[in-house]
This record gives C-alpha cells, structure tokens and sequence, in this order.
C-alpha cells in the first residue's frame, strides 16, 4: 500500500504546485506576461510565515492569513513598479524584465537577511499519522490538501460570483471592450496580481509547514515546476493550472516511488517538452471555438 | 449635447484624424459614412476615451471630456458598441449584460434593465444562459447593443452594426436603433451601409482621409449626385 501513500503525498505536493501555478496562469491570462518573479513570491511568502510563527508566536492560520496580505500588496508593488510601464512593450522586454525582477527579490533576501535556511518549527499543525488500508497517512497532508482545495474554491468563487472577478475575466478576453464597460483596467491587473501572489504566498507557508526547510533560493524549482504545470493545463486556464498542479504532483511521487527520485525534477521538464510538441495549448486549451 | 472641436488624432505616426468638428444635439440620430480607413472608427475611439486626441476638444453637456479615461466618460452617459460586436466570448449572454452595467450599483434596477434588454431582443432571452461566443454574428450584435444600453447612456456610438449581417437582420438590428432613439438616447451612427444609415439618420457627416468632407440633413445627402454616386452605389 505504498503506493496509495504516494499517491497522496503526491497530490498534496502537488496542490502546492497548483497554488503557485494559479498566480502564473491569471497573471498570464490577463496581460499575456509570464511572471518569473513569481516563484519568489512564494519564497517571500515562506519567510513572512516563518517569522510570524517563530517571531510572533502566531498560529497556522493567523500566519497564513498575514502571509497572504503581505504577498498581496507584495506583488501588486512588484507589478506597479515593474511591470506596469512595460504594458505596451514587447514581450521580450517584459518577460526580461521579470527574470531580472525574480533575481533582485532573491538576493535582496539574501542581502537582508542572509542565505541560511531556516526551519519551520514543527509543532505548527498538530502530526498524528493513521491508517488507511493499510498507508501511513500523516494528518498534515489530509490538511495541507484541504486547504489548498479550500482557497481553490473560493479563488473559483471569486472569479466566477464576483464583479470583480468578472472584471477580470473581461479583461482577459479583451481589454479594450473592458474599457468600454468602464472597468478600471489597471485596478483590474492590480487584484490579478493581489490575488495571484497571495495564493502564492500561502503555497509558500504551506511548504513551510510540510517541508520544514526554507532558504531564499527555494521558489526557482518550485515555481519553474508551477510553470510547467500552468502551461501543462493550458496557460490561462484556471482549472487548468489546478490539475496541471495535481498531475504534475502525482507524476513527481510516482516516478520517486519508482525508485528514480533522482530524476523527479527532470520527469517535470520532460513533461513540459513533450507538452510543448505533442499539445502546446495544454489539457483544457482550446484552438479552436466551437460553435453550436 | 456633443460638440468635437478640430481634433487630430494619431495611431503611432499615422494622422487618421485631421481637424475633425461636428456636432450631435440631444435626441438625434447623426450618422458617420465614409470608406474603409477614412477615420470613422478612430472618432468613435477618441469619444469612448481609447484614443486621445493630440489637439483639439471634445465638449459633452457642457464639459470638456477630451483625454478622459474610458471609465468616467462611461460613467458620464457615453456607450460605445465597437466594431466587431467584440463580446465577452467566454461568459454567457446574461454575464455580457452585467458588465455593461459594471458601473452601476443599483441591483435592483440593473435586474429590471435586463429584462427590458430581452424585451427589445427576445433572441438574447432565450440564449441567456449560453456562451456568448457561440451566439450568431447579428445575435452578437444584439448583444453587444444590448450590454451597451445596460450601462444606460444617454448617447450611444455605434460602430458599424450591420457588418457582415445578412440583409434581414440588417433591417432587425436598424429598426431597433430607431426604437432606441425613441425611447430617448442620442445616437451616433457608423456605417458603411450609407443607404441603411441615411434612411434612419436625420443628420449625416461623410469623412474622407481623416478629415469631414460633407456634412448636411440626411435628406440632402440622399439627393445629392455626389453623395449618390461615391457612397450609396450610383442608384
């Protein structure tokens, strides 16, 4: 029953690669722009839980919580000093621009506070593990899932229920019709990007939590692999990014239960290739409309 | 109610618009005709706020909008239903409603406007649930008018809405327009169907290159030889 095991540590990994997928896949979908700083705001958001819980001796979900806002107004800084003025330059410059953006968060943290890692304490979440024919299953990946699935929900509900979610869903489709509603395109892009790195920033104390080790250089793989995810369910495409998050999770356990854990990152790019040949809008990308 | 002032426009290095005036006064349908490229669809941009003009002025009810953001003039009482319907494929027809009236808070009165959008088009009711993207091309245009209204403007500019419409629906869409303006919003009129435009406008302005070459009552334009011979196919 060891695989059964796998399998959920697998979906719990990959429900964090899902979080940090869905800030690529709104960002992208709104202004066409592949935020490679947004692996880092995932590592901000791992460190902003870890010094609320061991400096504050905040809980699991105040430190989620302030993680999240602080991620919020994080990202929404980084666009508007960033990103913003770059609205109508080439994608080349933007997508530089981002890389550049994604080293000067690494080692500005590095700078600030040093390149040691740190350890989440772990009393964090209570760690009982049971029984369940016959796997070992540990307490914190039962909640760790149910909180990713969780803010998933009420990320669909905000999207689909709310006007601004509606806005933003305009404003992807296309911007200059939104305009012309009278949406506030770039208030609009702002709640993407709020929105996105908070999801981000939660990911991030949730790895706190589950991995223990953070270190300032820890968003590059995870957010590359929340990358491919993303494009793996169709960059865009927010259910997309969930189960290309779940998949990509799944397929990284097995090929470790395997006994190739060696080759579990490289199983992500290889997806990502053969993605990029075989289907390069991705599982729910579509090329085509249909029309009834 | 609209006064435009000489105003220039520019896409990128391109003068599309030279020196264009002209007025719109409450209650009227005023049409715009002109051939592909003359600049109509610029004005209407510059109007809704997406272009801004390097000079000139823009003057609505009595204040100057000219440079605005999209949004306030929105919010001021100008819709604009763009050429190529442009709905929102990905939401369904009732969703395209709501975003029209995205600057209104009045719930209550947002629900009841939608049911008189499906009053005046009944085909938008029974597709209300349905993407919007699988709708026809003139059940698109319905739309796109329909949202437009939503937003409750006092003028409205509509781009080109009989394009690629067959001849039936062009006459659907047209009698609306005339029912809308009854009902008391201002219009403003692009099209390349001069025939069509002229027949419902009571005022006409033909732009050439970017600049208004003739302008007049729609009934003078229908007279006259020069206007008969370049826009409305020698008839």
């Amino acid at each position: 029953m060891e695989w059964l095991q796998q399998l959920i540590n697998g979906i719990s990994l990959g429900s964090i690669y899902a979080l940090i997928a869905l800030g690529y896949t709104m960002v992208y979908g709104i202004i066409k722009l592949i935020n490679f700083a947004h692996g880092d705001v995932f590592m901000v958001g791992a460190f902003v839980g870890f010094y609320a819980i061991k400096g504050w001796g905040l809980g699991f979900f105040p430190a989620l919580l302030f993680s999240m806002a602080f991620c919020a107004v994080f990202g929404v800084l980084i666009e508007r000093i960033a990103y913003k003025r770059l609205r109508n330059a080439t994608r080349i410059a933007a997508l530089i621009t981002a890389i550049g953006m994604s080293l000067l968060i690494e080692y500005g943290v590095i700078y600030a506070r040093g390149a040691q890692p740190e350890a989440y304490p772990d009393n964090v979440l209570p760690s009982t593990s049971f029984n369940l024919f016959g796997a070992q299953i540990s307490s914190q990946s039962l909640f760790i899932l149910s909180v990713s699935v969780g803010l998933m929900i009420i990320l669909q509900f905000i999207v689909h229920r709310t006007k601004i979610g509606k806005a933003m869903r305009a404003v992807s489709h296309d911007m200059d019709a939104a305009r012309l509603m009278g949406i506030n395109v770039d208030r609009t892009i702002s709640y993407t990007f709020a929105i996105g790195s908070a999801l981000a920033g939660a990911a991030g104390v949730i790895f706190g939590v589950y991995y223990t080790k953070i270190e300032p250089l820890m968003g590059i793989i995870p957010g590359l692999k929340a990358f491919v995810a993303a494009v793996l369910g169709g960059i865009g495409i927010i259910p997309g990014a969930m189960v290309g998050g779940l998949i990509l999770g799944v397929v990284e356990s097995v090929v470790s239960a395997m006994g190739f854990s060696l080759w579990r990152d490289a199983a992500a790019f290889i997806i990502l290739i053969l993605i990029l040949i075989f289907r390069p809008s991705g599982i729910f990308g579509k090329n085509t409309r249909e029309k009834v | 109610m609209l006064k435009v002032n000489g105003i220039d426009v520019f896409y990128g290095n391109i003068h599309a618009l030279k020196g264009v005036s002209l007025e719109i006064n409450e209650g009227e349908i005023v049409t715009l005709i002109g051939a592909n490229g003359a600049g109509k669809s610029t004005l209407l941009k510059t109007l809704s706020g997406l272009l801004k003009p390097k000079s000139g002025t823009i003057e609505y009810l009595g204040s100057s909008i000219s440079g605005k953001a999209p949004q306030s003039i929105v919010k001021s009482g100008i819709s604009h239903v763009p050429e190529g319907r442009r709905v929102f494929a990905n939401m369904s027809v009732e969703e395209n409603l709501e975003l029209g009236a995205y600057l209104r808070k009045d719930s209550k009165e947002i629900r009841k406007d939608i049911q008189s959008v499906y009053e005046l088009f009944p085909r938008l009711e029974e597709r209300r649930k349905q993407l919007s993207g699988t709708l026809s091309g003139g059940e698109q245009q319905m739309l796109a008018m329909g949202r437009a209204i939503m937003a409750k403007p006092k003028l409205l500019l509509l781009d080109e809405p009989s394009m690629g419409l067959a001849p039936l629906m062009v006459k659907t869409i047209f009698q609306i327009i005339e029912k809308i303006n009854k009902d008391g919003t201002t219009i403003l009129l692009v099209e390349q169907n001069a025939n069509m435009a002229l027949s419902v406008a009571d005022r006409a302005y033909v732009i050439e290159t970017g600049r208004v070459e003739i302008s007049g009552t729609a009934a003078e334009l229908q007279a006259s030889e020069e206007i008969k011979k370049a826009y409305l196919g020698g008839l």
